[in-house]
């Protein structure tokens, strides 16, 4: 399945809500490290297996952002039962992504 | 004889340093293996505007690293995403490099592993990264939007960092230790008259002040001995590159900071390992130098299978 794009409307019902994990990647078109993570993430999201994959383009998005405390880019958090589980900053490898869920 | 996957030339790092040696060995006609510990590009894909490269007016530095890899990659070089943790050397034609994805076995060794950003090594530094902390102007100025930051350290870095801050925080602190900037007198010349920034000198970061996020920082005047708290919602950390090559001191000579000493022909000292980069100890760190060590390496590590 490919990652899914989340906006504030669909946020509650796709991550809070969601029966599975869900990796959410925070990024946005000018930042380079997010581009090269970007690429790792969707491979993840076609492999995914009991979990999915969200992505928030926090230009667009900017109040998930903030009201994740997003300060950095690319940021990825891993929500279980509507709560942040896991958290990492930076360029990371697939390893550690999924090392993440 | 090892079970380890065998090439030619196995690269560790796959920065600009590592792609170009790749690329090098790969039209000498040798396979070459580029072992990446994160993403491709290194530093590099931090940079939103590259206008110092020959040839290029304008690239972004995450156009650069993929140009750089699909022509790597196009010629038959191979790419593995794992973290060296060692060279082992079999013979002077034999060397494994050990990794967190297994063993692999090469005819020569390029060490390309670039250069970190420095940390400032203070008390809860790293759990305020991403809360406040940051090593990345362009990545994370946007988050500070009409908020007061600081920038430690007087390069260059430093300085771009805080033009770029300036265009959207409140206020923008350059902190340094010294007197004198080392930044271009270019750089400091264009934030000298911008109203919303301020020069503190002679001055250190000691301690970053805030539970949840950075709300402060703690400023210890290097002259005076003075302490004094100043509220800012980000610290942008510029003062300079750290290298990391201690896994491979057994085949490498590292200088006091860790960078590798070796010829401007790229040669460690032992036979059949070469250094590219900004690794390696050298005055100029540039995207220009770090392709020319890859180009360098390479054809030493040719020429030495001979």
């Amino acid at each position: 399945m490919a990652a899914i794009t989340i906006t504030k409307d669909n946020f509650e019902q796709e991550v809070l809500k969601s029966d599975v994990p869900v990796l959410v990647d925070f990024w946005a078109s000018w930042c380079g490290p997010c581009r090269m993570v970007s690429p790792i993430v969707e491979e993840i999201a076609d492999q995914a297996e009991g979990f999915k994959v969200g992505k928030v383009n926090v230009d667009e998005e900017d109040e998930i952002a903030m009201q994740f405390g997003i300060m950095s880019i690319p940021t990825l958090l891993v929500f279980k039962d509507g709560e942040v589980a896991n958290k990492s900053v930076g360029v990371a490898s697939k390893e550690q992504i999924l090392a993440l869920l | 004889m090892s079970d380890a996957i065998q090439k030619d030339i196995i690269i560790i790092g796959a920065g600009p340093a590592g792609m170009t040696a790749a690329i090098y060995g790969q039209r000498a006609g040798k396979s070459t293996l580029m072992i990446e510990a994160k993403a491709y590009g290194g530093k590099i894909i931090n940079t939103p505007d590259i206008e110092n490269y020959p040839g290029f007016e304008h690239i972004s530095g995450f156009e650069y690293a993929q140009k750089l890899y699909n022509q790597a990659t196009a010629l038959g070089a191979e790419l593995v995403y794992a973290t060296a943790t060692g060279i082992e050397k079999l013979d002077e034609h034999r060397f494994i490099v050990h990794t967190t994805s297994g063993d692999f076995e090469g005819r020569a060794v390029i060490v390309a592993t670039g250069a970190k950003s420095r940390a400032l090594g203070l008390a809860r530094e790293a759990d305020l990264i991403g809360r406040g902390i940051s090593y990345c102007a362009t990545c994370d100025g946007m988050f500070f939007r009409k908020k007061d930051v600081a920038v430690q350290g007087g390069g260059d870095t430093a300085f771009e960092d805080a033009a770029f801050l300036a265009n959207y925080c409140n206020k923008v602190y350059i902190i340094h230790r010294r007197d004198a900037f080392t930044a271009d007198e270019v750089h400091v010349a264009k934030l000298k008259d911008r109203d919303n920034v301020e020069f503190i000198l002679n001055t250190a970061v000691t301690g970053l002040i805030g539970e949840e996020r950075l709300e402060a920082v703690e400023l210890t005047d290097k002259v005076t001995g003075e302490k004094r708290t100043l509220p800012v919602s980000g610290l942008f950390v510029a003062i300079g590159q750290a290298p990391d090559n201690a896994a491979f001191d057994n085949v490498l000579s590292l200088d006091e900071k860790g960078y590798v000493v070796a010829s401007e022909e790229c040669l460690t000292g032992t036979d059949g390992v070469y250094v590219a980069g900004d690794c390696r100890k050298k005055k100029v760190h540039q995207l220009t130098t770090a392709a020319a060590d890859g180009a360098v390496s390479a054809l030493a590590a040719v020429s030495g299978m001979k």
